[in-house]
């Protein structure tokens, strides 16, 4: 692999990034053990290729949207750039702590309070103890629960939920982030609150990745716009033109 | 740290077990949400962990101290059955639940990057915080019946905790990842867990096992379980007894000059096994599972 010299004010670079996806069809060693002894007929798998040679540069403080249909590879591009996944070729580099708004959430436990929740989820995002104490005044006020963060999590309503969830998220700090369709949490009052927030990270210099389907929205808070189709970029301008371009391709399929 | 800040780095890419260093303070969390979590809605909640054990300890008494009158050639077989019986208790435990680990979280490992090496981490502290409470009624009991221990006896037993530890996490780590591809592994787990109890002398007295496998006892004793058991009974058991009692009894010999490095040095290999495994197989568990 050829060590390229990448500027230092680059936050994400993929290079030729790849990502196959193989679904294999069985669960158990004996269905295995009985394929390799037919002398392996019949394929046990299907591959589909979710990203081929997708090349970016962010640079720190760029808002990129990444655009794109169901199934375009949107997801798991942000999956490869958060390392849950690794690339099947290519190559991803960071810098900088990276954190994702993905699928807010996901560390949840029902049975534990929002306030033990507050604190598991932000280590689970990256947070340490001291910043946890120190955030948590605000985290708790800025998501509205109020009297509630001692109540266990699985009395909360799902606005609630979502909105605890999404406020820990924003308050993880880091210098990168990613955002999948999170945006549309909580009611309106909320939500404009969320996208106020983000527009602050936005302004203070945050590097961020959206991935949204609501195209209104992301023009408003992104500047660069990248669209994907079918696991390849076709397309990288001004946000503007590239939701133009989309809703173009979306009116014609 | 400003320097390691603007370098560039690869995603997901994690350095194994030194990991669980820098995110000490998640492992915490994770081990309290275990233990939280474990009991929730039980009237007895942590007691649990006391009365099935006890339970465990009864039957095996009954059927096997007083039926088949293991008692009468084991002085205090009481306490030489419970010291065994919370040290497998303790693997068993451990290497249950860390084969479950990664599946279970599976919610968390497919969304967000974390050293995946927390979870079966995780159990084994897990279980060794449900282990400590019944090492507490072993000691007690065993002062009842006139427990008087030598400083290296003690030193000993920690030594074979650790053993047991290391071994447990290191097969959990194994099988934890099997199990993303495979989950037919925790089902290899179930008839390990069944057959450990008995590979180790828990129940009966380690000379009947010399005496029927012959030349062949140095794999039984190549087992780590099996010097961590005969380590606890020479610290928990053989100090409770008195002076015509101890005639009675055969020490394992070696226990300390031999057996205990072979069963560290085991352990550790199962350990570096699992851990390359787990690394080799981790790559791959946010799109498998």
């Amino acid at each position: 692999m050829s060590v390229e010299t990448v500027p230092d004010n680059i936050a994400i670079t993929c290079r030729k990034l790849r990502k196959v996806f193989v679904l294999r069809n069985t669960r158990s060693m004996k269905e295995s053990i009985v394929w390799l002894v037919k002398g392996r007929k019949g394929d046990l798998s299907k591959r589909f290729d979710a990203l081929q040679d997708v090349s970016l540069d962010v640079a720190q403080g760029e808002t990129v949207a990444l655009l794109g249909l169901n199934g375009s590879g949107k997801s798991t591009l942000l999956k490869l750039i958060s390392g849950v996944l690794q690339p099947d070729g290519g190559t991803v580099r960071t810098r900088g702590r990276v954190a994702g708004l993905i699928e807010v959430g996901a560390g949840f436990h029902h049975d534990l309070s929002g306030r033990d929740n507050v604190y598991l989820n932000g280590a689970i995002l990256g947070m340490t103890e001291k910043q946890i104490d120190t955030m948590f005044d605000s985290i708790v006020e800025f998501s509205e629960i109020g009297e509630f963060i001692d109540t266990e999590v699985k009395f909360y309503s799902s606005g609630m939920y979502l909105k605890l969830a999404f406020s820990i998220a924003v308050h993880t700090d880091p210098e990168v982030f990613l955002i999948d369709e999170i945006l549309a949490v909580g009611d309106e009052p909320f939500q404009r609150k969320c996208i106020k927030k983000i527009k602050e990270l936005a302004a203070a210099g945050k590097t961020l990745f959206v991935v949204s389907h609501d195209l209104d929205l992301v023009s408003t808070v992104c500047e660069r716009g990248v669209l994907l189709e079918h696991g390849k970029i076709i397309m990288d301008a001004e946000v503007h033109d590239v939701v133009r371009e989309l809703r173009k391709r979306s009116d014609t399929a | 740290m400003a320097a390691a800040k603007n370098e560039l780095t690869i995603p997901g890419s994690g350095r194994g077990l030194l990991d669980l260093y820098s995110n000490w303070f998640l492992l915490k969390l994770l081990v309290r949400k275990e233990i939280k979590v474990r009991y929730r809605g039980s009237v007895l909640g942590l007691l649990w962990s006391y009365v099935k054990p006890l339970m465990q300890f009864m039957i095996y008494f009954v059927a096997l101290g007083i039926f088949l009158n293991l008692q009468a050639k084991t002085p205090n077989y009481a306490i030489y059955l419970f010291s065994g019986i919370v040290l497998v208790n303790f693997f068993t435990e451990t290497l249950g639940n860390s084969t479950r680990s990664i599946v279970e979280n599976r919610d968390l490992i497919r969304k967000i990057y974390l050293p995946r090496e927390l979870f079966p981490v995780a159990t084994v502290l897990v279980s060794a915080a449900h282990f400590l409470p019944q090492v507490v009624i072993l000691l007690g009991a065993a002062l009842l019946v006139g427990w008087t221990p030598s400083a290296v006896q003690l030193l000993a037993a920690i030594a074979a905790f650790i053993v047991v530890a290391i071994l447990a996490m290191g097969l959990g780590l194994l099988f934890g990842a099997v199990n993303v591809y495979f989950r037919d592994s925790e089902n290899i787990v179930d008839m390990i867990l069944m057959v450990v109890t008995w590979a180790s002398p828990v129940l009966y007295l380690w000379t009947m096992a010399r005496d029927a496998l012959g030349s062949w006892f140095f794999l039984y004793q190549a087992n780590p379980m099996t010097v961590a058991v005969e380590i606890f009974h020479w610290a928990f058991w053989y100090p409770t007894l008195g002076t015509n009692q101890t005639a009675m009894v055969e020490l394992p010999p070696n226990l300390l000059s031999l057996w205990l490095p072979v069963s560290l040095l085991v352990s550790l290999a199962v350990l570096f096994f699992g851990q390359y495994v787990f690394r080799r197989l981790a790559v791959h568990f946010a799109q498998e599972l």
